[in-house]
């Protein structure tokens, strides 16, 4: 029985979910105080399971008995390996966090708090599936699971259209990548024999490399898609319509880091052999296009949240290289760095709009410094942690990255350097331009400090901004089996790190001074346009994919259908029958003289036949 | 004991019919009936180690042998007995009179297809098809929305002429092999006797086909369920429209190995179709503006993941177990959940007076509960996980790759009428100027295409290759129904959904009902395996 334990890693935000959605409709503190033991039950096991505590291995369950000759039942089991148990820890501690958080954050809002708290208990169900899974078709419901939650977590206010666009668009994306994911799954069934992470090992070596690579980049899309790479991105800024904590845990520190997990959990199962120079240089790729791509786009938001989105999808990105580049540890450990000050960013930024009266454009604040300054200074613990200064928890995770990259292939280092500069100069506009000088707006000009229950997340997350990326604290946490943080050296990742820093703070300083501009000098060209229109990459999918596939070709075909298949077919069908019909009643319209003329004929036709039977024989 | 399903719902249509007793009233206890009895059934047959099948069977020299003895069977009566259960409590008829004549209709209606899921005389489990297509039609012509007379008209005249080629079909098949009962073909199969013919599979799969709307013949489906009253639509989509599906994995599963060669020559062919049904079909439902069109368009759209079950069961010789329980497993999700939401779809008519999906909007803050269902229900068919559809797609997704290796070419069909129609048709176009080299052209170009992307995968073979494109559907499904949840629910509340009032606690019920055996099979689809 006690073996069975770690069950409730699942099912307790599972039934909590739906106890709050069945029964507590109306009353939402139950909902939310048990949306919160719940998270912080699932936090404490995490942490004694961590401590060393042990219960032995959980049952695995057949699901779907599957009796085909060479298959696999699809079973559910939980893998709990130091992969999944420490990054079980990142998903419950910052899940913990951000519950906390809301009860401050969604204070005042007149939305159904219970379908939030219940939003978010089926979040931590799904990602917890994803995180221990013990075999792909499992990873894959967990996977289709926190899509849905995230759709309803997006589309909370689904009253405003467009947090409900917003919440079908990244459902819709999602589904596009989970189309390769599932014909990768397919091939990893047919190809290794089995789905479940234990078993793969070792099996690659046999496996046609060609075949490999296929396996490998269809599954990749799946992570394309969770983890916003490019062309797939397009969904992650619009779900900044969500709630600033939801932002901060599925869109920041733990969903969108799946698709890198669940790369790395494939490598270190599978092998590293099994991911092909092919497979390998697309996954590198993608994530290198994505890293400066989205931190281009960065560079010209104004809305505070959008900065931070695009600049998640350029971290990820970084990430995803890393997998390429065959550094799964360094991939693991700037997820687990990014996670945490990632999230910081976003409560921090969810307290600054709060206490804004909900304004999220940096160019309406200004002087938050001296109206919320706890805040403000959390908030630049994550900055320095993401733009790399040396000693915040980012430089580690993002030298390690450098390092692995300059070893295996020095193009992904210089794209890797120029991300950083990038980062740092929208880093500091966003700083420069929302936190000193002066209130540029009512909202504003009446800020004030966060409450508590904004502000110890917000604090314990600065620790952990600071710390989390020394070997003391890494080694333990850090989600891969093994992890030992380096020592760096002086070289050349550290001094090109160096002066990418340097070169984005002082450009940053030069163009927007010290918070005394009232607009943005660089907008106005076309290139700050073309930036803050995202490239036009996502009015290409909307005029060319959706207005043409969904729109035009839908429509021409439902044309053809009705008009041919349905109108001349089906309906013919019905036409031809009826006017067969007429015809016959010409017959029997009861008017002798027609009866007889019918029936000469007849009389006629029968003598022929008789008469020609008799010749013929 | 099977009987039982078939005399009590015709005394209850006859008391009220002749009696004029009560329409909903009997037609409930009528419907509580069988369903304890189909449960018991179900249980008895798939729970218990050695399930006495006979003792259900209705034994005996009669023409109306009933059994449980195929492996679909159970699964099928219970999805029968759980649609009509619901779609008599969910009923709300206009009048009295109407109520009535609903009610006779939706119990002849379940048990013509009950009789046709336990039928094991083949001539019977068609002629109970036939009986409860007949309600279907009076209703729609007397009862159902838009331009209903023409629509009962065009779908009566289609099916019939559907059930006209499917019964030369049947009785071709039956004399062939001198058995006329699915159990007696399992025997003469496995007495050595094999079906030659070409045409008879071609025969069954066009009439079963149009039954189950295959593509090109799926147009009748769509109008045909909007404009039908909603327990009629309940149980047609849900129900009736398996028995295709049942009686072509039924006759596969009685002829064994066998099926292969037998309807292995149209294996290609209905691969293109079924392609249609999940593509072409698909975007025509994308491009639907009312939501009982949508509704109607994909469930069509989703045949096709069953059709493809059934490729990939002959295409394996009925030795692919996988692919039969994830079609039983699909068309058991499939028909809970379109009845669920043709439920809904009534009940949202009859709030907002409309179902033109661009003159709605918010009537989820309006009606949260409607809209939890009516979530719940669209996101099962499009298949999301831990809800009954997932189980089934997934499952026949895998079935269609398993024994499939990288490498290892699919070993040709002897005859394959794809390739007939193709080289006649290319014999027939190369001797008109210019249209014959353009037309070799597209096709080199086609089959070009194809190879290279099953070169991709190391070769995948016919049935794998259809499924790749297959998923694509999952992207299509989404849109579509995502899209109508956002113009129906979500948004600003809109003019009907102002008219709004809301639901009763009958309406709510029924279709609670329905969602907790979609959440039950989902979370526990090993009661079905």
């Amino acid at each position: 029985m006690i073996q069975n334990l770690p069950w409730l890693f699942l099912l307790l935000p599972l039934v909590v979910s739906a106890i709050n959605w069945l029964c507590f409709k109306k009353c939402a503190c139950m909902a939310a105080t048990l949306s919160i033991l719940s998270a912080m039950a699932t936090f404490a096991m995490c942490v004694a399971y961590l401590m060393g505590w042990q219960t032995g291995t959980p049952t695995t369950y057949t699901w779907m008995p599957i009796m085909a000759e060479g298959m696999p039942s699809l079973s559910v089991g939980l893998l709990m390996d130091p992969l999944a148990m420490r990054m079980m820890l990142v998903v419950t501690g910052i899940g913990l966090l951000v519950h906390i958080f809301s009860l401050g954050y969604m204070k005042g809002d007149t939305s159904n708090h219970s379908r939030y708290f219940a939003g978010l208990s089926i979040f931590m169900f799904s990602m917890t599936m994803i995180v221990l899974a013990d075999n792909l078709a499992m990873t894959f419901i967990g996977w289709e699971m926190v899509g849905f939650s995230s759709y309803l977590l997006i589309g909370h206010w689904f009253d405003k259209a467009s947090a409900a666009d917003a919440a079908k668009k990244a459902f819709i994306t999602n589904r596009v990548g989970d189309f390769g994911f599932l014909i990768g799954i397919l091939l990893t069934l047919a190809v290794f024999g089995t789905l479940s992470f234990g078993e793969m090992g070792g099996k690659a070596a046999a496996i046609a490399p060609a075949v490999l690579s296929a396996t490998i980049i269809c599954l990749f899309c799946g992570a394309v898609g969770k983890s916003a790479q490019f062309p797939l991105h397009v969904w992650l800024p619009d779900a900044m319509e969500g709630p600033t904590p939801v932002s901060a845990l599925i869109h920041a520190a733990t969903m969108v880091a799946a698709g890198v997990y669940m790369l790395v959990r494939l490598q270190v199962s599978m092998g590293e052999a099994a991911f092909t120079d092919t497979a390998c240089t697309v996954i590198a790729t993608v994530g290198a296009i994505t890293a400066v791509l989205a931190a281009l786009m960065a560079v010209q938001q104004d809305d505070i949240k959008r900065v931070l989105a695009y600049s998640t999808l350029s971290q990820l990105g970084y990430m995803v290289m890393a997998v390429g580049l065959l550094a799964g540890e360094a991939a693991m450990f700037h997820l687990y760095t990014h996670a945490w000050f990632k999230a910081l960013l976003f409560l921090g930024a969810g307290a600054i709009i709060v206490r804004c009266h909900h304004e999220q454009d940096i160019w309406k604040m200004g002087g938050l410094s001296k109206r919320m300054p706890l805040t403000v200074i959390c908030f630049l613990m994550g900055t320095c942690a993401l733009i790399a200064i040396p000693g915040f928890s980012g430089f580690f995770s993002k030298e390690a990255i450098l390092d692995a990259a300059l070893t295996k292939n020095p193009v992904f280092f210089w794209v890797g350097a120029a991300v950083a500069a990038l980062t740092t100069f929208y880093m500091a506009r966003l700083c420069l331009v929302a936190f000193l000088g002066e209130a540029r707006a009512h909202g504003a000009a009446e800020a004030r400090e966060a409450g508590p229950t904004m502000l110890l997340p917000l604090l314990i997350l600065s620790i952990m901004a600071i710390i989390s990326g020394y070997g003391f604290v890494a080694d333990g946490l850090v989600p891969y089996e093994g992890f030992h943080a380096h020592g760096f050296a002086l070289g050349l990742p550290f001094y090109v790190s160096m002066g990418s820093l340097v070169i984005g703070l002082l450009l940053a300083w030069a163009v927007y001074g010290l918070g005394k501009r009232r607009q943005d000098p660089l907008a106005g060209n076309a290139l700050s346009t073309a930036l803050r229109k995202r490239l036009y990459i996502d009015d290409v999918y909307d005029k060319g994919l959706i207005g043409f596939l969904q729109g035009n070709l839908a429509r021409a075909i439902e044309l053809f259908d009705n008009a041919i298949l349905h109108g001349i077919c089906t309906q013919g069908a019905g036409w031809l029958t009826g006017r067969f019909g007429k015809l016959l009643t010409w017959f029997q319209g009861g008017i002798l003289r027609r009866y007889s003329v019918v029936a000469a004929l007849g009389a006629l036709l029968f003598l022929f036949l008789i008469v020609s039977f008799s010749f013929t024989h | 004991m099977l009987i039982w399903l078939i005399i009590v719902p015709v005394i209850a249509a006859a008391l009220i019919g002749l009696l004029k007793a009560p329409g909903r009233a009997t037609a409930l206890v009528s419907a509580t009936f069988t369903l304890i009895l189909g449960v018991c059934a179900f249980i008895h047959t798939t729970f218990c180690a050695n399930p006495c099948i006979d003792c259900w069977s209705t034994v005996g020299n009669s023409e109306l042998w009933l059994s449980l003895e195929t492996p679909l069977s159970p699964i099928m009566l219970l999805l029968s007995v759980l649609v009509t259960f619901a779609a008599v409590l969910g009923m709300k008829a206009p009048n009295k009179d109407a109520e009535r004549s609903w009610a006779i209709s939706a119990l002849m209606l379940s048990t013509g297809a009950t009789g046709a899921f336990i039928s094991d005389n083949i001539i019977s489990f068609y002629a109970f098809h036939e009986l409860a297509l007949i309600p279907t039609f009076v209703m729609i012509g007397l009862y159902g929305r838009g331009n209903r007379r023409t629509v009962a008209w065009t779908a009566t005249v289609y099916l019939g002429l559907a059930s006209m080629v499917l019964l030369a079909g049947l009785l071709m098949l039956c004399s062939e092999l001198r058995a006329y009962t699915f159990s007696g073909i399992r025997l003469a199969i496995a007495q050595g006797v094999v079906p030659t013919s070409v045409l008879v599979p071609g025969l069954l799969l066009a009439g079963f086909g149009t039954l189950v709307s295959l593509f090109p013949f799926h147009s009748w489906a769509a109008p045909a369920y909007a404009s039908a009253p909603t327990p009629i639509a309940m149980l047609h989509a849900g129900v009736l429209k398996k028995f295709g599906l049942y009686g072509l994995f039924t006759l596969a599963w009685a002829m064994g190995p066998v099926c292969k060669d037998f309807f292995g020559c149209w294996n290609n062919l209905l691969l293109v179709l079924l392609l249609g049904n999940v593509l072409w079909v698909g975007y025509v439902t994308v491009a639907q503006t009312r939501l009982d069109d949508m509704l109607g368009n994909s469930s069509v759209m989703h045949m096709g993941y069953i059709f493809l079950a059934f490729a990939a069961f002959v295409a394996s010789g009925a030795g692919n177990e996988l692919a039969h329980k994830g079609a039983a497993m699909l068309m058991l999700a499939h028909g809970l959940t379109i009845a669920l939401l043709f439920l809904l779809t009534g009940q949202i008519e009859s709030q907002t007076r409309t179902l033109e999906l661009d003159s709605m909007g918010g009537l989820g803050r309006k009606l949260p509960m409607l809209g939890f269902l009516f979530g719940l229900a669209g996101l099962a068919s499009i298949g999301l996980p831990l809800l009954a559809n997932f189980a089934g797609e997934f499952t026949v997704f895998v079935s269609c790759f398993s024994g499939w290796q990288p490498g290892a070419a699919t070993a040709a069909q002897g005859c394959d009428i794809l390739s007939s129609i193709y080289g006649w048709f290319e014999g027939w176009m190369s001797s008109i100027w210019l249209i014959g080299p353009v037309f070799g052209w597209i096709f080199g170009a086609i089959t070009g295409a194809l190879n290279t992307i099953s070169g991709w995968f190391g070769g995948l073979g016919p049935v794998q290759l259809a499924t790749v494109f297959a998923l694509w559907g999952l992207v299509i499904s989404a849109i579509y129904m995502l899209r109508a949840f956002r113009r129906v629910f979500e948004g600003n509340v809109g003019l009907a959904s102002e008219r709004a009032t809301g639901l009763s606690c009958a309406d709510i019920w029924a279709a609670a009902f329905l969602a907790f055996f979609i959440v039950l099979f989902g979370v526990a689809p090993f009661i079905i395996f």
